[in-house]
């Protein structure tokens, strides 16, 4: 097969893959045991009210008429509207995701390149002190969760010093160094798993290069060290390291949710947690299959990456 | 592993070469694991008593972390918060590999239609993040111990299939194994005989593995407010109900979170020690 039909191939499956997981998100919303009449309304409700409110929901249609319909509307862009504050779902997650996308992409923007490097480091001399030392902080950084650095970095630097805000309430007018300032805690508290995740990564993709025919090849050609490592091992190992890192994008997702909690900033994850504490169902739809989809799509993205990388798919026999 | 008749057990071989640092991460894992069994006996009070109506205490003789945001002393909040998230994670994690170990196995032994149409479930379930399953279960069914138990194994075991599938593939592919049946052994007997004794070694690494796993994503949901419910609290609740404590200039949330990541360190140490041993163990190719 060539390289468009493989990819086009890929491509599919993403598409599938996008619509198993909004019958999936369904699925468990709608299926589930609980009825989300009775859980709006408590415990005090009229079997009429309750069935009123069914009737509202569209609750007492056949399931797969309702998930059609849902996805219908989805394609539109109509997520329906939230059960507490009665707005539109998609107002609501356009008006937060912006928040999300700045905290995920300032995160991304300083992770990637400095564990890139890290690994790079860590692998120019294997088992070495260096790499070791790196090693040894990558592990313990990657048992730590998120929310103790949080902790810690809140309790140094808001409490103690006070050089930095605590709670990072974005507002629209917020001007640009407010901005930095609030930025400044959450992002470092996002990236430390991160960097760890893909330092760690990068460097045993890196070393997999090293090991590999070529590498030996170069190395009696008598290709100088720092050669050898930054154009033939890392131009092979482009493949693996962007699939690692668009996999730790993707793994960034459960952070923003803990650390929007934590930081109080009203973003996606935010929205979706407090949907999910009133059981506001659709909106929790809403919610999930945004994260789902950008999930799906990241991880699409890495494989037609190290699909197009693939000297053997690009130049086949 | 009952028919080892050598004198050399492999496991008395992995005590020999117990490195300082292993020696000392099990030392800790075992102090914690003995102090949350133990916990109604060590406990100085009961976790959901209020000794004083001021909130933060500060740290004393009578309450040595200080007191929480309900005048609760931390000491023993901290002690039987260790007692509910390690023993939810355990039955967490032995609950799913028994579920992923066995349908891995089977879908390795099996394959056919039984393989494939697992393995796809398997696939869309990896497809979703962990945590937005899991903020999907409890928001339609909300959060109690028998959701979350069921909904974190749920998500491991769907990690575990996909290894367990993997190993016993390499299994099934053997000689042993062919022999096994063309002398006519049953299922039960490849899978009890064949696959899982040449499976354990990595599958005990990936336990290891699956159990920090759950520990930190516990405590991500019980710091959401979305895992365990007040009054009894895992430790990520601990965090978020002291969150405010900061302010005060109280180490409250810090307890907790330490705690979690003394466990998961410890672990993860332990565990690279293991698969260190585990690897200079199998026969070298050259």
């Amino acid at each position: 097969m060539d390289l468009p039909l493989i990819v086009i191939r890929r491509m599919a499956i993403g598409v599938v893959t996008v619509l198993v997981v909004s019958l999936l998100v369904f699925a468990g919303t709608e299926l589930l045991p609980g009825d989300v009449a009775q859980a709006i309304l408590g415990p005090g409700a009229t079997p009429e009210s309750i069935a009123n409110i069914r009737a509202r929901l569209g609750l007492d249609q056949a399931a797969h008429i309702r998930y059609m319909h849902w996805f219908g509307n989805l394609l539109h862009g109509d997520m329906g509207t939230s059960l507490v504050s009665g707005r539109e779902i998609s107002v609501l997650i356009a008006e937060r995701s912006s928040n999300t996308f700045l905290l995920a992409g300032v995160t991304a923007l300083v992770a990637v390149p400095l564990s890139v490097l890290l690994g790079l480091i860590a692998s120019t001399r294997p088992n070495g002190r260096i790499d070791k030392t790196i090693s040894a902080i990558t592990l313990t950084l990657i048992s730590i969760p998120d929310f103790l650095v949080a902790v810690i970095l809140v309790s140094i630097f808001s409490v103690q010093l006070g050089w930095l805000p605590a709670l990072s309430t974005i507002r629209p007018d917020s001007n640009f160094l407010e901005l930095a300032r609030m930025l400044v805690l959450p992002v470092t508290a996002l990236s430390f798993t991160v960097i760890a995740h893909m330092a760690r990564m990068t460097r045993t993709a890196v070393l997999n290069e090293l090991t590999s025919p070529a590498i030996e090849m170069a190395i009696l050609k008598g290709v100088p060290k720092s050669r050898l490592l930054l154009v033939h091992a890392l131009s092979n190992a482009i493949a693996p390291i962007v699939n690692v890192i668009a996999l730790n994008l993707a793994y960034l997702i459960s952070g923003v949710v803990v650390i929007e909690t934590l930081f109080n900033i009203n973003g996606l994850g935010k929205l979706m947690v407090d949907a999910v504490t009133t059981r506001d169902i659709p909106l929790v739809q809403g919610c999930a299959m945004l994260f789902c989809a950008v999930y799906v799509l990241l991880n699409l993205f890495a494989d037609t990456i190290s699909i197009v990388a693939n000297p053997r798919i690009r130049h086949p026999k | 592993m009952r028919n080892i008749q050598s004198k050399s057990s492999p496991f008395r071989d992995l005590l020999q070469n117990l490195t300082p640092t292993a020696i000392i991460c099990l030392s800790i894992l075992i102090i914690l694991i003995v102090l949350a069994i133990a916990a109604p006996w060590v406990s100085p009070y009961q976790p959901t008593e209020i000794l004083t109506d001021e909130s933060y205490h500060l740290m004393s003789d009578s309450m040595l972390l200080g007191g929480d945001y309900l005048g609760r002393d931390i000491a023993s909040r901290l002690i039987y918060g260790l007692q509910i998230t390690l023993g939810v994670t355990f039955v967490v994690t032995v609950l799913a590999f028994f579920t992923g170990c066995l349908l891995g196995f089977l879908a390795a032994v099996l394959g056919g239609i039984f393989d494939t149409l697992l393995s796809r479930v398997i696939d869309a379930l990896i497809a979703l993040p962990a945590i937005m399953i899991a903020l999907i279960v409890i928001a339609s069914l909300g959060s109690s111990l028998p959701v979350l138990i069921v909904t974190l194994a749920l998500i491991d075991s769907t990690r575990v299939f996909r290894i367990a599938r993997a190993l016993a593939m390499n299994i099934v592919a053997s000689d042993y194994v062919e022999a096994a049946r063309v002398r006519g052994e049953g299922l039960k007997w490849i899978i009890w005989h064949e696959i899982l004794p040449n499976a354990l070694g990595p599958l005990a690494a990936e336990f290891g593995i699956r159990f920090t796993y759950t520990i930190l994503f516990m405590s991500a949901l019980g710091f959401l407010g979305l895992g365990m419910q007040p009054p009894h609290a895992d430790l990520g609740l601990l965090i978020r109900e002291n969150m405010q404590g900061l302010l005060f200039g109280s180490y409250a949330p810090l307890y907790p979170a330490l705690a979690i990541s003394l466990i998961t360190i410890t672990i993860n140490i332990f565990i690279d020690w293991y698969l260190q041993q585990l690897d200079s163990a199998l026969p070298s190719e050259f």
